[in-house]
């Protein structure tokens, strides 16, 4: 039997309605793209970035999940809302990014991207907050740096170290009251989301 | 002015941003700012949380906005304000997308109310401390405090990115040449440049994924001030202030530079006009020393450099275009 070319057959979304799906807070306009380039061209990262997001929603709409997922493109994003603000489709780029990052953590594929690390930094700073409530940079620097880059310690080191005698560092993380407020709040979201 | 404001202060200005923390009272007090603070606050998850849960990452930040909806507000509009751009942008799109997306609003409140806690989208108010000072205080408030107007000292405005973008209250409708930064500083009676790279990033957490990203980032934001004899950046968001301060040694040897080039918040630039000593806002907390600068600091303003007398215009000539600089903010 011939598909409607106009219907997506029922459980089989594309690859496409899967991000704008795993994109809440309202329309995300992803696919409205006009591949007019604007966001490549106001991107601060985009020369150190493997696809310009243009090259990444053109690749989106084509299904290529797996290049899209294993491009460094979300890990570069600096979260600086240019391209948002001259988007004429208003594209929802930076929350976009965010969602390939989720799905690029949830499939694997980061691994595989020159970005393999980003994860783990954003992974850790969020176990300090679950653990607390509140970020905590020491922790954060040492346990990220010491995994990643032992070799690159001594130079955090001095960074750090110079961070304590200004006054601008804790040695221990600050804990908030109802912390178990917190946890239960956050507990619940993930199963929300199917994620606990 | 709002009576009263609940204060988010955020992670960074409970230690690495203290000055901001220090600085921000010092200002808040002169003018008569009531700040409170959100009891029990917790972090907003910066640019980390939402790479690894969405849900989460709205319900940690909605916490936030629950327990400023939960203060005594004798039935006042509610107003919440935030020193820090990264908070800010949380705290203003997580009630943004509530608003918007009732499925998002009723997942958050589900989880909310784990913690039996809730939030109406759209409650609270959420601000930058930049919008207060310039929208809610004002410009001649601000000028009214004034003892020790900063004559002769260059300063470069740095907005950076998200106090402007994506501006989700349409607060600014400037999101890459602002200028209320700058009118502030001028009402100090500081030098304010035309600062070419003023929205520009700073690299955010670029530091710690790619180090040669982040440091060309802050390199350019240096030598636009460097090129343009600033005297300091005056920034308003603890990651700019610590790429840009902290990393600024590192970029000099990087790039074989040598920039000396001091990073001070807008409200430690307040405090000085406004008679404060250094140590009273934070002023030696930097890496960058700012103490040399602030000798430049004149009684007497700067003489304007000679007039050059106008070329009288071909009458025949078209008109030009005159460059728009009002803040179009809220009133």
């Amino acid at each position: 039997m011939a598909l409607d070319p106009g219907i997506v057959p029922e459980g089989r979304r594309t690859f496409m309605q899967e991000v704008i799906a795993a994109t809440p807070g309202g329309d995300p306009h992803l696919e409205l793209c006009l591949q007019c380039g604007t966001c490549g061209g106001s991107c601060p990262s985009g020369p150190d970035m493997d696809h310009t997001p243009r090259q990444l929603f053109a690749m989106i709409a084509a299904g290529m999940r797996e290049d899209v997922l294993k491009s460094n493109t979300p890990w570069f994003c600096v979260s600086c809302y240019y391209c948002v603000v001259r988007c004429p489709q208003e594209i929802h780029i930076t929350d976009i990014m965010y969602t390939l990052k989720r799905m690029a953590i949830e499939e694997g594929y980061y691994r595989e991207s020159s970005a393999a690390e980003a994860p783990d930094f954003s992974e850790t700073f969020i176990d300090f907050v679950e653990h607390y409530g509140r970020s905590f940079e020491l922790g954060l620097a040492t346990r990220y740096h010491l995994k990643h880059h032992p070799l690159g310690m001594l130079k955090m080191a001095g960074m750090g170290l110079n961070m304590l005698i200004k006054g601008r560092m804790d040695l221990k993380p600050t804990r908030i009251e109802h912390l178990d407020q917190l946890q239960a709040i956050l507990q619940k979201a993930k199963e929300l989301e199917g994620k606990d | 002015m709002p009576n009263r404001y609940a204060y988010y202060p955020g992670c960074s200005l409970e230690k690495n941003a203290r000055a901001y923390h220090i600085s921000t009272l010092y200002v808040a007090e002169k003018l008569g700012v009531a700040l409170e603070e959100v009891p029990d606050w917790n972090c907003c998850g910066a640019t980390e949380y939402f790479a690894i849960a969405a849900l989460p990452a709205y319900a940690l930040v909605a916490r936030n906005l629950a327990l400023a909806q939960g203060m005594d507000w004798n039935g006042g509009q509610r107003h919440l304000v935030a020193p820090c751009s990264a908070c800010f942008l949380n705290l203003s799109k997580t009630d943004h997308y509530m608003a918007d997306s009732p499925q998002l609003a009723a997942q958050v409140n589900e989880a909310l109310a784990a913690g039996g806690l809730h939030y109406d989208p759209g409650a609270v108010f959420v601000h930058h401390l930049l919008d207060v000072i310039v929208d809610d205080v004002g410009y001649e408030k601000v000028q009214e405090m004034v003892t020790k107007p900063l004559f002769g000292l260059r300063v470069a405005p740095y907005y950076g990115c998200l106090v402007t973008r994506p501006d989700y209250k349409h607060i600014h409708n400037e999101p890459e040449h602002p200028f209320c930064l700058d009118d502030l500083l001028a009402a100090l009676g500081a030098t304010v440049i035309d600062y070419p790279v003023k929205t520009a990033c700073c690299g955010g957490h670029m530091t710690q994924i790619s180090e040669d990203t982040a440091l060309e980032l802050i390199r350019r934001l240096l030598k636009a001030a460097a090129d343009y004899r600033a005297d300091a950046i005056v920034a308003l968001c603890p990651m700019c202030q610590l790429n840009l301060d902290g990393y600024q040694a590192q970029v000099n040897k990087h790039f074989g530079t040598d920039y000396h080039i001091p990073i001070l918040y807008f409200t430690q630039v307040m405090g000085l006009a406004f008679g404060a000593t250094p140590e009273e806002i934070g002023i030696g907390k930097e890496f960058v020393d700012a103490r040399p600068v602030l000798n430049k600091i004149q009684e007497k303003p700067p003489e304007e450099g000679k007039k050059r007398r106008k070329k009288r215009r071909d009458k025949q000539a078209l008109p030009m275009p005159e460059l728009l600089r009002t803040h179009t903010g809220r009133k």
